[in-house]
């Protein structure tokens, strides 16, 4: 019998402990089916955040770095530096990359290092029961907004893409969703193309993913995507916001 | 024997420089050194001051307070630093930059118009050279072959030319009288 | 080998590179800066990467990366850059990681000044970030130390997968003496456990100081202490001074204990039976030692640039069963060798 659907053999046959309905799994899925199609398992390290996606460790098959919170991008780059030929990747949710890790963040991409980034927003911190995270949307209802988001009192949220896009040493800066089958196609694409740039050396690669996270906003899975959909996507923009094509900078 | 020396003035007066020739100088005449600088918030024209320890015994502390030799090149640093030097101490200064004298009999002042002396001979920002010639003739701690050769040392590669002006400097303050 | 004539900043940035160092990142302070000038100017061309970083935090992050790979990596700082850099070095320690981190100490608390000062002694050796864990802390009197020991940090950070500290002051890193470089060795030590690309030759390596079971990460730390315990045993070193007969025995390290030598010599020329114990590790902290100039001793005195933290530490070593006085200028201030000399003859030796 021919095998048509398989677990790619990045991602080890482990049980996670994402939430039910969680896009954690589609995402790592994607991730390391492009892992597989590149052939680079062997020469990938993988930089954790501190959030959810903490023991992503134990899930990719590839070396695995733990960070503290925050500080993937500058752990990424001590990996990088030392090690230039190896493929390496961060993976941060929206807590740790856009505010404890903003400076990292912002300072990887200014000195174009050459890395992958895939940046999990799902507008809250969930591993630690929902507060307010720095994408949250105006209105938003959290453990630390109880009433929403209120950008009189907590600001507004952070686009990153955006904000990333206006830097030289970004080489592509785009925004994908995992809410449809052929938006999850297009983000694994994204990804590909993440990858091959830091094989061109083209340096610094962002990919955040819009995603969801029915436990801490109080929906089902269905209901999640659907407010993903209709609500978070409006706000945020998908596309690609940044894109160095045909530059080299070796 | 140690000598225990401090050399003070102006930011970019060359005080350390001509520090660093005399740990060197040291160095090369197989004695023990240490150079020390005074260091601070501002990157020019502040105070600026640094101990030399030469000495034929391993040096404990290289801070020197009590200095039995002294080189000074401004007014602020003559007035912190005359009170300090030791009975018998040898106090070496520019009087084109210091106005002022001391009245202590218990130490030999030499009193040197160094930056006049540089300017006339064409070898202007040599002043911290000139003294250190004075120094040396006047202490022998150190032959001038020794100072040549810590002077080669401590000019850096891209200014070698520069060699010849400061032992021109050093024979200056070697054979000014007072 | 040529004596030249080195600030100890510099001679320790060299030192790094002949030592094998391979990454440097660092943050501008003052007053350690010479050592990243010296390395952007001189690492690359023997093959190194000097980089600096957006700030202490991403530094020592950029270490953790580096180290992992199985990287020799270094950095350094000054006082409050180090107190920036805890975090990470809490996670480097928790994740077994071998790492040098230099520390030019500066007068504190909070922004203090940037003259010399040893007032980060707890700090280093007992509290640099949360959790228990050690540094390995050497602590050099000299520059020709300053090469010597972080060659030595280099090699017992892998040999004992924990990060080592150089806790100099910003004396040593500003003054110049002259020193020789010895010949190093460029000692290869295996690290399998590096995160490095598993190259499909073996199960992917995890650098890692999560353990959400407290069964775990009990047993991970009693695993460390256990090389701890080790550490202790072998590793302590101080420099005897005139001890075996000595009635007052001075404590010192560092920058303080090259006035505490001179004081001690005046003391000895005017016939007071003084000596000095130098501490070159100040963790593992040299106990023996301490209790071996304690045979002699009546009194010991402690002299630090801070308000007295060592003390306690020789306070522990004897178990209090001497006198154990102190003395301290601190902000930066340093004290006279003739201070110290009075100090000694104000509290005697023998009755």
């Amino acid at each position: 019998m021919a095998v048509v659907f398989e677990r790619p053999k990045a991602l080890l046959d482990v049980s996670t402990h994402y939430c039910p309905g969680c896009t954690h799994g589609i995402i790592h899925r994607i991730l390391c089916e492009v892992i597989d199609e590149m052939g680079i398992e062997g020469d990938s390290i993988g930089v954790c955040p501190v959030g959810c996606s903490v023991m992503a460790y134990d899930y990719f098959a590839c070396d695995m770095i733990e960070a503290p919170h925050g500080r993937a991008p500058a752990v990424a780059t001590g990996v990088k530096r030392s090690n230039p030929d190896k493929f390496v990747f961060t993976y941060q949710g929206d807590g740790d990359l856009a505010a404890i890790g903003t400076a990292e963040t912002v300072h990887a991409a200014t000195r174009g290092e050459n890395i992958v980034v895939i940046f999990v927003n799902n507008g809250t911190y969930g591993m630690t029961g929902g507060q307010m995270a720095p994408t949250t949307l105006p209105g938003q209802v959290t453990q630390t907004t109880p009433y929403g988001r209120d950008p009189k009192i907590q600001g507004y949220p952070v686009r990153v893409c955006e904000m990333l896009s206006t830097l030289d040493g970004t080489a592509l800066a785009q925004r994908v969703a995992v809410d449809s089958v052929p938006h999850i196609k297009e983000a694994k694409k994204a990804i590909r193309k993440a990858f091959e740039n830091q094989k061109d050396k083209k340096g610094f690669s962002i990919i955040e993913v819009l995603s969801t996270c029915p436990t801490n906003w109080g929906l089902s899975p269905i209901e999640a995507i659907e407010r993903l959909r209709n609500e978070v996507i409006p706000y945020y923009p998908l596309g690609v916001y940044k894109d160095k094509e045909g530059e080299n900078n070796d | 024997m140690t000598n225990e020396i401090i050399l003070a003035g102006f930011g970019g007066q060359g005080i350390l420089f001509a520090g660093k020739a005399l740990a060197y100088g040291g160095l090369i005449a197989e004695k023990e050194v240490s150079w020390l600088p005074s260091y601070g918030p501002e990157m020019r024209g502040g105070t600026c001051n640094c101990s030399v320890c030469i000495s034929d015994e391993p040096i404990g502390s290289p801070l020197v307070n009590d200095p039995n030799l002294l080189i000074v090149m401004n007014t602020p640093s003559f007035e912190k630093f005359i009170g300090t030097a030791k009975k018998g101490a040898k106090v070496f200064v520019d009087s084109t930059m210091v106005d002022v004298t001391t009245d202590r009999k218990d130490i030999d002042c030499y009193y040197v118009p160094a930056t006049q002396l540089a300017t006339d001979n064409g070898l202007s920002g040599m002043a911290n050279i000139i003294l250190l010639g004075k120094l040396i003739k006047e202490t022998g701690i150190l032959d001038l072959e020794t100072v040549e050769k810590a002077m080669s040392k401590c000019i850096p590669p891209k200014k070698a030319n520069l060699l010849d002006a400061n032992m021109k400097a050093v024979k200056i303050g070697m054979n000014y009288k007072d | 080998m040529e004596r030249k004539l080195m600030k100890g900043n510099e001679a320790l940035a060299e030192a790094a590179i002949r030592a094998g160092c391979k990454c440097f990142f660092g943050y501008p302070i003052t007053p350690q800066t010479e050592i990243s000038a010296y390395l952007a100017k001189n690492f690359a061309k023997a093959g190194g990467l000097f980089l600096q970083a957006e700030s202490e935090i991403a530094a020592i992050n950029m270490v953790l990366g580096a180290s992992s790979t199985g990287t020799r990596v270094m950095t350094s700082s000054s006082s409050p850059g180090i107190s920036l850099k805890s975090e990470g070095i809490s996670y480097i320690a928790g994740s077994d990681l071998p790492a040098v981190i230099i520390n030019v100490q500066r007068g504190g608390p909070g922004l203090g000044g940037i003259q010399p000062s040893q007032a980060d002694y707890w700090q280093a050796t007992k509290a640099l970030g949360h959790g228990d864990f050690q540094l390995l802390v050497y602590a050099p009197a000299s520059v020709q130390e300053m090469v010597d020991m972080v060659v030595k940090a280099f090699d017992k950070a892998d040999e004992y997968r924990m990060p080592a500290m150089i806790l100099a002051d910003g004396f040593l890193g500003q003054m110049m003496e002259p020193i020789e470089f010895p010949e190093i060795k460029a000692e290869q030590v295996e690290k399998p456990w590096a995160a490095n690309g598993h190259g499909g030759k073996r199960a992917h390596n995890i650098i890692n100081s999560l353990y959400l079971k407290p069964e775990q990460l009990e047993k991970n730390v009693f695993e460390r202490y256990e090389r701890y315990e080790k550490i202790k045993a072998t590793e302590a070193d101080a420099e005897m001074y005139l001890t075996e007969d000595a009635e007052i025995t001075l404590v010192a390290y560092g920058a303080t204990a090259r006035v505490v030598k001179s004081a001690v010599n005046m003391a000895r020329e005017q016939g007071i039976k003084a000596g000095l114990v130098r501490p070159k590790t100040l963790w593992p902290f040299p106990v023996k030692q301490i209790n071996e100039a304690a045979k002699s001793a009546e009194k010991f005195l402690v002299v630090e640039m801070s308000m007295g933290q060592m003390i306690d530490d020789v306070k522990l070593a004897i178990n209090c069963s001497k006198p154990v006085e102190f003395m301290g200028r601190t902000g930066g201030m340093i004290m006279k060798p003739v201070e110290v000399l009075e100090e000694i003859k104000k509290i005697g030796g023998k009755k």
